[in-house]
């Protein structure tokens, strides 16, 4: 392993330059450090206007996903010594408008989540004074995937559809989506559909399946969205064979 | 510019916050409810709490023991007045959750489970695996979505409180994205900003955690109180400071020093079953003791050199291979995960290494049982609060019932002052953002500062923190820091950034939480000094022994001129008088 | 308000990372299908009353056919590979709490597959 890394970091300082640049920083090499410290240290020792998110370093709250080499990665979780390169590219997500320096514009996906109804929907509330909605250990597994998404974007900057088309609703949206439809206290699958099945839906889906293989979480929203596809399209043809039948 | 203005104004954005928020919407949807947060919500420190939240669900379960367990718990500093509200109002909250989707893990038969966690008699703590903050606070995130009442302020930064007619009518922020200051005005501001874990240099808070709500609500004029008990939690990962769950100890999970000695016995946290005794692991003893007892055993075991030595500092073992793989991955999956990822040790195999680090503040801003502080219009709910349900030692999984129960409590307490109170003037409001940008480019933000960094004072703060302010203290030590602190306030009022843009200027946002954080530690630094006794996390080595008749009393850190000014206050004993604290008993 | 900066995609993004080149390879492949469906119905209308089977015969002999065909046909398993291995994502099937393999459900459906082709060469060639 090299002595030293170079993190080659893309700059935007929009109050003062029009143009984006690469700022190189050489860090001393640490077995055990995550690019995130390494970031750290350029901040607190060398450039202290480096601007980037990030807060539990432990990879569940999703602020510090950065493009590391070409690829989406959460900076928490991304050890420098995999990198046997004396030069690491750092460069904020891809497929959203930069603000300045690594941190991205994530307008879209907060005004879409809400789209998605991802809450709890029932056709009658039952009182709390009767107790929990009883939900067997497997009744929890069928959807407990699908809930575990820290919202970090890394599906979205791997996503080419949403690259391309940014109205495309995209992975951890719909993957919400299927959480809550799957989860058997939930009652709100046709609520959903509207908007799911919406042409910026799943269906603009083509199953590239980079969602999934760059997820942290390993939430699969690729698997998701294609269970989705299915389950509407039986709901659908479902419909035609037996109108009156309810879910 | 349109004034920007709501009944209820929250700041903060994790459990205690947005349950506020969900509890302003659901009951007053007539009321313009609004969340403040210098980070979007789903990133709030809520996220990375993992073992639980306690609630009484048992028929061989009751309140009473839950509130004995929690005074008892606190060292008996906890006001037992709110000790009551919490255990009463914790099963209602945990199904409120519950029915707002959260995935609870559950018995065979579908009923909600409960699992052993320290310093609790019986089972009581809700569990979602091993991730139930993460899970609670993307419940109520997802919750919150769907009502049109509550207005967001994503990645907004507060900088003060706006007080006028002797009450707090909103505060002054700046869109982090733009730089802009404005004003929000509000009749209730509710403070549920977090703890101040970032001030000692070694802790399993994220950056996040500076403690900006309390230096809110201390300049002010509200008091701090017993800001001199702060948690060190037995169990972080050397090196990074990453949580390793109370539930490990738990499900079974056992502490070993390098005599492969469970070294716990020594304590008087009892007497250890074998791990193969199905009544293993026994509530109240050994691993399940207390915090505060735990990370005490450590320094004390390696001060006596059994603790093994790494490049990281001193650590213990945590084994828990004895659980096997299945019961690990099902019921704390990631405790795997963070220990094959950050030390490079799959536990299933081998025990994880570990060591006490900085975890909780039981002390916070002071606010009665309803969430209410000495300045109307103020509330505060969470970990930035201090009512005190916690004391001078907080159990795990208490923490997460809190900040829903209070949370709610502040909220209804908010509401009942906003319908009363008259709304603040638009020239209120402008005046404000008008001063504070000023404030701020007159100082932080004008050119040509020299010498002092952010980072240089941050880390000097840190050391001396840890140093004078750790587990055990002492007088000098204690005199020490507080002098330090001094010093390093005058530096900071001298401090000018590098960095003056106005775009996601991450060096001011920096540089104004450190600020906060010198306010949180000076706090922290006289208010240890004053009290001179040992109770619970807060250890005098010149005054080993609990004081009743001294101080059992909260202490009060009010800013004053130069150092704060310490006072005193009563704890509230309703139905349990003072005693000893006793674990491992059968 | 400052201006945010855009980085749109570049037209040779499939270009740039492997996943995103076979999943172009992918997706033509289904023009590759295409065309065997159009052959397959060129060749039913030969075979009828109005066609003329002998010179379709011909000209699917041609060298440059066969070679075509053989290219197709690798094509066409490519599909076929990828299709089998998209099913365990829909069909997600459960034992308790417990998740059927992926490897499993792709397995069986690659038996079947290879079950019928087993069944339709022996159709046509037996």
């Amino acid at each position: 392993m090299p002595e030293q890394t170079v993190f080659e970091v893309f700059r935007y300082l929009p109050d003062s330059e029009t143009e984006p640049r690469f700022d190189s920083y050489e860090v001393e090499y640490h077995d055990n450090w995550v690019v995130l410290d390494a970031l750290n240290h350029v901040k607190e020792h060398q450039d202290p206007t480096l601007s980037y998110r990030w807060s539990c370093r432990m990879g569940v709250c999703g602020s510090c996903g950065m493009m590391v080499n070409g690829e989406p990665k959460l900076t928490c979780e991304t050890f420098v010594r995999d990198y046997d390169t004396e030069t690491i590219k750092i460069e904020p997500l891809t497929h959203f408008p930069v603000v300045r320096d690594l941190v991205i514009n994530m307008d879209d996906f907060i005004e879409k989540l809400p789209t998605v109804s991802p809450w709890l929907i029932r056709e009658e509330e039952k009182d709390l004074a009767e107790g929990e909605y009883l939900q067997t250990p497997a009744e929890v597994a069928h959807y407990k995937r699908f809930s575990m998404c820290i919202n970090c974007m890394l599906c979205y900057s791997a996503c080419p559809v949403y690259g391309l088309d940014s109205t495309f609703t995209g992975p951890a949206a719909l993957a919400l989506a299927n959480r809550y439809n799957l989860d058997s206290r939930d009652q709100g699958k046709e609520e959903r559909a509207a908007v799911v099945t919406a042409h910026e839906g799943i269906w603009e889906c083509t199953y590239v399946g980079e969602c999934t293989q760059v997820c942290p979480k390993d939430v699969d929203p690729a698997g998701a969205i294609q269970m989705l596809k299915l389950s509407y399209a039986l709901d659908w043809a479902r419909s035609f064979v037996m109108p009156r039948s309810r879910r | 510019m349109e004034t920007l203005q709501h009944d209820v104004l929250i700041i903060g954005g994790g459990g205690a916050g947005l349950r506020a928020a969900i509890q302003v919407a659901t009951d007053h949807p007539e009321m313009s409810v609004a969340v403040v947060s210098k980070v979007y919500p789903m990133r709030s420190h809520t996220v990375s709490a993992e073992g639980g939240a306690a609630a009484v669900i048992s028929p061989s379960d009751s309140l009473d023991q839950h509130a004995y367990d929690t005074i008892s718990g606190s060292d008996w500093l906890a006001d037992q007045d709110a000790v009551e509200v919490l255990v009463e109002q914790a099963p209602k909250e945990m199904l409120q959750l519950e029915h707002w989707g959260c995935p609870w893990s559950r018995e065979p038969d579908g009923r909600v489970a409960v699992r052993p966690f320290g310093g609790m008699k019986l089972e009581r703590t809700w569990f979602a695996a091993d991730k139930t903050g993460f899970h609670l606070l993307h419940t109520l995130f997802q919750t919150s979505l769907q009502f049109d009442t509550i207005t967001r302020y994503d990645e907004w930064f507060v900088t003060s409180l706006i007080t006028s007619d002797g009450r707090c009518q909103g505060v002054t922020a700046f869109d982090i994205r733009t730089g802009e200051m404005r004003s929000i005005g509000a009749q209730s501001v509710i403070l549920c900003t977090g703890g101040g874990g970032r001030v000692y240099p070694f802790t399993t808070n994220g950056n996040i955690k500076t403690g900006d709500g309390m230096a809110l609500a201390y300049r002010a004029g509200v008091a701090l109180k017993d800001m001199e008990f702060v948690q060190y939690h037995p169990t972080g990962l050397p090196g990074t400071g990453i949580l390793i769950t109370e539930a490990a100890r738990g499900e079974g999970g056992i502490l070993v020093n390098n005599e492969g000695r469970r070294y716990l016995e020594d304590y008087d946290l009892g007497e250890p079953l074998d791990v193969k005794d199905p009544k293993h692991p026994e509530k109240r003893t050994m691993e399940l003791g207390p915090r505060d007892r735990l990370s005490q055993a450590f320094i004390h075991e390696r001060e006596a050199g059994r603790t093994f030595q790494g490049p990281d500092g001193d650590y213990v073992h945590l084994d828990i291979r004895h659980l096997g793989e299945p019961k690990i991955d099902r019921k704390i999956p990631m405790v795997r995960e963070l220990a094959v990822r950050y030390v490079g040790i799959d536990p299933v195999y081998q025990p994880i290494p570990v060591r006490t680090v900085v975890h909780y503040m039981m002390g916070g801003i002071d606010t009665d049982i309803q969430g209410a502080t000495s300045l109307p219009g103020l509330f505060a709910a969470g970990e930035c609060a201090c009512v005190s349900v916690n004391g001078a030692n907080r159990l795990g999984s208490n923490s997460l019932t809190e900040i829903l129960v209070f949370g709610a409590r502040a909220a209804d307490a908010a509401m009942r002052h906003s319908v009363v109170a008259p709304p603040p003037s638009a020239e209120l409001l402008q005046e404000a953002a008008r001063a504070e940008r000023a404030r701020l480019d007159d100082t932080l933000l004008r050119p040509n500062g020299g010498g002092e960094t952010v980072a240089g004072i941050r880390s000097e703060l840190r050391e001396t923190l840890e140093e004078g302010a750790g587990i055990f203290r002492d007088g000098t030590g204690l005199e020490e820091t507080c002098a330090t602190i001094t010093g390093l306030k005058g530096r900071f009022d001298k401090l000018a950034l590098a960095d003056t843009s106005t775009t996601f200027n991450t060096e001011l946002i920096a540089a104004l939480e450190l600020g906060a954080m010198l306010d949180v530690g000076e706090a922290i630094a006289h208010s240890a000094l004053a009290r001179t006794e040992s109770r619970g996390s807060h250890q005098r080595l010149d005054h080993p022994q609990r004081d009743d008749e001294g101080f059992l009393k909260h202490s009060l850190a009010f800013q004053g001129d130069g150092d704060p000014i310490i006072s005193y206050k009563e704890v509230t004993i309703t139905r349990w008088p003072p005693g000893e604290r006793i674990y491992g008993s059968a | 308000m400052t201006r945010e900066l855009s980085r749109p995609l570049p037209r040779s993004w499939w270009l740039r990372h492997a996943p995103y080149f076979q999943f172009m390879i992918r997706e033509l492949t289904s023009l590759v299908v295409l065309t065997y469906a159009g052959l397959m119905i060129w060749g039913l209308w030969a075979s009828g009353d109005g066609g003329s089977f002998p010179s379709f015969h011909d000209f699917l002999s041609s060298p440059l056919n066969v070679w075509l065909h053989m290219a197709m046909l690798v094509l066409a398993l490519y599909h076929t590979g990828t299709w089998i291995a998209l099913t365990p994502k829909v069909l997600v099937l459960w034992r308790d709490d417990e998740r059927i393999e992926p490897d499993v459900i792709a397995g069986a459906n690659a038996v079947l597959f290879l079950a019928v082709t087993g069944l339709v060469l022996w159709l046509v060639l037996g």
